[in-house]
């Protein structure tokens, strides 16, 4: 199973320029997190700061037991071996083919065979869709086909914790779902911890367990999905529904005088493209494909979330009970009926993998 | 590029210095470390040797020309004929030489290193390299430092022929020099340990240009410009540090062993 990373305290800068100050949290083992926020606030940096790439000045990052800021070169080497990264334009090795750069991992790391390498290597290029471009260099290829490969390498090696830089950007809405869909189906085979850096709204609403959100030099969230789906907070608003008004402006932030423009714009009927309708809500999320097993996550976070639930906003309480089956909502005391309002579940029909009934507490998953 | 806490000038310099320092005792480490990238190393000696031959060639004859004409005329004033051949190749191959080969080995393979490695790190491909666990360092840098050593010294060598051989012809065939008395002077006033020095300067200018190839081509400011400038600085460094080298070795030399004859 995946490990937890604890994010504490941490601060990154450049020279004078403040990255991000005093992020906190806690990816909980085994489950899928994403990082949302808009360009250029930091996600990339803080992607490499958790494989120890960048040195931020303040703060801790832990992974069993160990501290990444500080801990010894040797030691983050060893370290690394548990991550798979998927960098943002895929970080292919330009001077070897498709096929030497999935294998090179195994080539490094491991004693395999070439039959061996070869097998495992197909079997990844396939599982991203890939078949027949093997002897292509990266230079040859698009940049969508460039970032599958770097996802079949950061895969090879069976990793506990994978970080994705910006998975969709550079793929079409399609090869976007299909990709949703494989880390989903990954995390139900290898129960690994995934962080996914991205500011594709739909795979925020869809795919995560845990959501997040980085802007202004900070974490402005992080919590289960449904806290932030729900969220009034104005940045996290505007973003989910990708408008024009709100907080977030062309550049990091907006003057008074343009928000009062752009209301005003507004006022007087000006349609800005951005559909009128609001987006958020908690929606269905994304499930393995039929035959696989079920997401381990699920229900180990229904079980941190339920210990959670009181101290949650009323909105995030109503759309996560409501996303309960009625043999859940028994079994954790409570009742559908209980969250009244309107639901903002648009389908009535329980969405959540079944679980076998077996032991209640399953391991892991730290709190938020 | 400035250093956190900075607070007198020439701060910045320093601590670059200090990082340029580290990145050659990593070097240093790593080369010892198995598995030793021999492809690598004789792929990029190849390499080096494909982009730095024929300018070393180009560049040496006439070299060796200008300081055997010059040499000629100024021994003829002084009335020594008699030592133009050893003064010109003690002249060639204690300075010319090893002068060329870092010229030519900072300016041609140095450059090519620096926007090689500068243009992996900002396609992340350094990155990802450390993060499946591999040591650029051991990879990429230990390979071609010692590849621009190795071509170093081979480039010395060469040089040192050519330039000798240019200075015969020049001096023999040009001023009317006689080649017995050319052949004859140089084992009056040449010695081994001249060429040994010669070689050593070489190989420490290899040294050197791979080094600050290395460091630069790993640490560019940002952006596909960041490379280009990062090349360009690479290779002014580099030829001041050469320079700066090769006197201090040059005084060393010169106190250290006698000079033949005296
Ligand atoms: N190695 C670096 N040196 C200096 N500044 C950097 C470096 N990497 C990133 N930055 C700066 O950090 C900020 C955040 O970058 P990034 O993490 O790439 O944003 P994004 O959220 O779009 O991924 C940018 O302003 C960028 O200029
Ligand atoms: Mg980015």
């Amino acid at each position: 199973m995946g490990v937890e990373v604890v994010v504490e305290g941490l601060s990154k800068s450049f020279g004078k320029q403040a990255i991000w100050r005093d992020v906190s949290l806690t990816l909980p083992a085994g489950e899928v997190s994403v990082m949302l926020g808009p360009s250029g606030t930091g996600k990339s940096v803080f992607l490499k700061s958790l494989v120890g790439l960048l040195k931020p000045e303040r703060g801790r990052i832990v992974i069993n037991g160990t501290d990444l800021v500080r801990c010894s070169e040797s030691r983050l080497y060893e370290i690394r071996k548990m991550f798979g990264v998927l960098f943002q334009d895929g970080a292919l090795f330009g001077s070897m083919n498709l096929f030497d750069n999935v294998a090179f991992p195994l080539r490094e790391h491991t004693r395999k065979t070439e039959a061996e390498v070869r097998r495992i290597v197909l079997e990844k290029m396939e599982m991203v869709g890939l078949v027949g471009a093997e002897r292509k260099l990266p230079g040859e290829i698009s940049g969508g086909m460039r970032k599958r490969a770097g996802l079949a390498r950061a895969l090879v090696l069976d990793p506990e914790i994978i970080l994705c830089d910006e998975p969709d950007s550079g793929l079409d809405p399609v090869r976007t779902a299909y990709l949703s869909q494989l880390l989903i189906d990954l995390n139900a085979q290898i129960d690994a911890t995934i962080l996914i850096v991205t500011h594709n709204i739909t795979v925020a609403r869809t795919v995560p367990d845990n959501l997040g959100m980085l802007f202004r030099r900070e974490l402005v969230m992080f919590g289960p999905r449904e806290v932030l789906l729900t969220s009034d907070e104005p940045v996290v608003a505007q973003f989910l529904n990708g408008r024009r008004l709100g907080p977030i402006g062309m550049s990091e932030e907006k003057d008074q005088a343009t928000m009062a423009a752009e209301l005003a714009h507004r006022e007087a009927g000006h349609a800005d493209g951005a559909p009128d309708e609001d987006v958020r809500g908690v929606v269905p999320q994304l499930e393995p494909t039929p035959g696989l097993p079920p997401r381990g996550a699920v229900r180990r976070r229904k079980d941190r979330v339920m210990s959670i639930v009181h101290t949650l906003p009323a909105d995030a309480q109503q759309g996560i009970v409501a996303s309960l089956t009625p043999e859940e909502q028994e079994r954790y005391g409570v009742l559908a009926a209980n969250a009244g309002g309107p639901a903002l579940t648009p389908s009535p029909v329980p969405r959540v993998a079944r679980l076998p009934e077996t032991g209640r507490h399953s391991r892991g998953g730290g709190d938020a | 590029m400035t250093a956190p806490g900075a607070s007198f000038p020439g701060a910045g310099a320093l601590a670059e210095a200090g990082k340029l320092f580290a990145l050659a005792a990593d070097v240093a480490r790593s080369t010892f470390r198995r598995p030793f990238q021999f492809r690598e190393f004789v792929q990029q000696s190849w390499f080096i040797v494909s982009v730095t031959i024929l300018p070393t060639a180009l560049v040496s004859i006439p070299f060796g020309a200008v300081i055997a004409l010059q040499l000629g005329s100024l021994t003829r004033q002084i009335g020594a004929q008699s030592f133009t051949g050893a003064a010109s190749v003690l002249a060639i191959i204690q300075q010319a030489s090893p002068i060329v080969t870092a010229l030519l080995i900072a300016g041609a393979g140095g450059s090519a290193i620096c926007a090689d490695l500068g243009s992996r790190t900002i396609r992340e491909e350094i990155d990802a390299m450390k993060v499946l666990g591999v040591s650029p360092v051991q990879r990429l840098v230990v390979p071609r430092v010692l590849a621009a050593m190795l071509v170093s010294v081979l480039l010395n060598g060469m040089v040192s022929v050519v330039g000798v051989m240019g200075g015969y012809f020049f001096n023999v065939i040009l001023q009317d020099g006689t080649p017995g008395a050319y052949l004859a002077s140089f084992s009056a006033l040449a010695q081994l340990p001249d060429l040994w020095i010669s070689e050593f300067k070489a190989l420490i200018f290899g040294l050197i240009a791979g080094v600050v190839a290395a460091y630069r081509g790993l640490n560019p400011s940002g952006g596909p410009k960041g490379v280009g400038d990062a090349v360009n600085q690479a290779v002014v460094i580099t030829f001041l540090l050469l320079f700066f080298v090769n006197f201090v070795l040059t005084t060393i030399y010169l106190q250290v062993v006698p000079a033949k004859g005296s």
